[in-house]
C-alpha cells in the first residue's frame, strides 16, 4: 500500500532517480502547456490568456480526487501522506508577495526554471531574483521568525476547518472549477486580443 | 499584424489536458514518495549551499540556513534539487520538440529589454522571499497542498491570485 517508497514497497535507492523522472515530465507539461513564456502566463491577470489557471485548477481538482479516491479503495494511506502545515500568516504574507512577484516578472519557481531551459533570458533574470529573494529572507530571518511561526494550525484540512466530508468539498470545488472556466473564457471573448 | 500573429501561432497543449497530465503526476509523486512535487525547494537548496561554501559560520550561527545544512551531506543531495534538474531537462525536451529553443529576451514591444530585465529580477526576488514565507511556492505549497486539501495551501493559492489580481492594474503597462 502506498505511499511505496517510505513504506519500503519501492527502495530508496530508487528515490533519486524517481525525482528526476517526474521532474522531467513536470518540466515537459509546463513548456508544452506554454508557462515558458511569461506573457501567456500574465495573460490570466490580465484577461487574455487563462491557460494558467485552467491547468493549475484542472491539476489540482485531477490530484485531490485521485489522492481520495485512492485511499478510498486503499490503495494510499491519506494519514501517511505529507500534508502542508498550515500557518494562517505567513501563508497569507507569503502569498502577497508570491501575487507582487508573479505580475512583475511573469514566472513562478517551477516556470522560470522551463522557460530558462529553452534559452529565455528574461527568465535566467527571475532565477537570479529568486536566489536573492531566499538569501534575503534567510538573512531577515531572525526579525521575519515571529511572523513566519504565528498563527501555527499543524495539519489541518480545508474540509476540517469548514466542518464538512472532503468527498463533499471535492465535489463543490469541481463545480466551482467548471463554473470559472465557463466564466473566464467569457471574460477572455471580451478583452482586447494580446499578441505575443 | 501579420508578424503578430505568426509569432501567436505557437501551439500548445490544450490547457485541460495539460491540467490532466500535471494532476496525474502530482497524484502519481504522492502515491510513489508521501510527498507532492515542488520548485522553490532546489532554489532554496542553492542559496543554503552557496552561503555555507562562502561563509560556514555564518551559515551555521543562523537559524534558518541551519535548518537545511547536513553534516556530512551536501543540502544539494535532495529530492527537490534532483527534481528541479529534471524539470529543466524536461523543459528543454518540450521546447526542443517544438522548436521553441531560442535565446532572447522575451518582453513586451512596449517596454525595452533592459526594463524587461530588471522587472522579471525584482519579480524574483518578490517569488523568492514569500515562497520562503509561505513554506512552498505555486508547486510545493499551492498544487501539493491543495491536492491533499491542506488549508495551508489554499491559504496560500487564494492570497497568491488575489495579490496577482490586485497588483495586476499597477504593472499593465509592462505587459499590455
Amino acid at each position: 500500500m502506498g505511499p511505496l517508497i517510505p513504506n519500503g514497497i519501492i527502495p530508496p535507492e530508487w528515490n533519486f532517480v524517481i525525482a528526476i523522472l517526474i521532474g522531467i515530465v513536470f518540466g515537459f507539461t509546463l513548456e508544452a502547456s506554454g508557462f515558458s513564456s511569461s506573457r501567456k502566463i500574465v495573460g490570466t491577470f490580465y484577461g487574455y490568456d487563462f491557460a494558467v489557471l485552467k491547468v493549475f485548477f484542472t491539476a489540482a481538482l485531477v490530484a485531490m480526487i485521485g489522492v481520495y479516491y485512492m485511499d478510498y479503495l486503499e490503495l494510499v494511506n491519506i494519514e501517511e501522506l505529507f500534508v502542508l502545515p498550515t500557518y494562517t500568516w505567513s501563508a497569507i504574507t507569503g502569498g502577497v508577495f508570491m501575487g507582487l512577484g508573479f505580475v512583475l516578472g511573469g514566472f513562478c519557481p517551477g516556470t522560470t526554471l522551463c522557460a530558462a531551459a529553452i534559452g529565455k533570458i528574461d527568465a535566467m533574470a527571475t532565477m537570479l531574483g529568486i536566489f536573492i529573494g531566499i538569501f534575503i529572507f534567510s538573512e531577515l530571518y531572525d526579525f521575519i521568525e515571529p511572523l513566519f511561526d504565528s498563527s501555527y494550525l499543524g495539519r489541518i484540512t480545508i474540509s476540517d476547518s469548514l466542518g464538512i466530508s472532503p468527498y463533499w468539498f471535492i465535489f463543490l470545488f469541481a463545480i466551482l472549477a467548471v463554473i470559472t472556466f465557463y466564466v473566464v473564457d467569457v471574460i477572455r471573448k471580451r478583452v482586447k486580443k494580446v499578441f505575443y | 499584424m501579420k508578424v503578430h500573429i505568426e509569432e501567436n501561432s505557437h501551439v500548445y497543449w490544450n490547457p485541460y489536458f495539460g491540467g490532466l497530465i500535471l494532476g496525474l503526476l502530482i497524484l502519481f509523486t504522492f502515491y510513489i514518495t508521501g510527498r507532492g512535487p515542488g520548485a522553490s525547494g532546489a532554489f532554496k537548496s542553492t542559496v543554503v549551499t552557496i552561503v555555507d561554501d562562502i561563509a560556514p559560520t555564518h551559515a551555521e550561527n543562523n537559524a534558518y540556513y541551519d535548518r537545511f545544512i547536513k553534516k556530512g551531506d551536501s543540502p544539494m543531495n535532495t529530492w527537490l534539487v534532483y527534481e528541479a534538474l529534471g524539470l529543466i531537462i524536461g523543459g528543454f525536451l518540450s521546447g526542443a520538440l517544438s522548436g521553441r529553443l531560442k535565446l532572447y529576451v522575451q518582453h513586451s514591444p512596449k517596454i525595452s529589454s533592459k526594463k524587461r530585465l530588471i522587472v522579471a529580477l525584482l519579480g524574483g526576488v518578490f517569488f523568492g522571499l514569500g515562497a520562503q514565507l509561505a513554506r512552498g511556492c505555486t508547486s510545493g505549497a499551492g498544487l501539493s497542498g491543495m491536492a491533499v486539501l491542506s488549508l495551508g495551501g489554499f491559504i496560500t493559492v487564494i492570497s497568491i491570485f488575489g495579490s496577482g489580481y490586485a497588483f495586476a492594474y499597477f504593472f499593465r503597462k509592462n505587459w499590455i
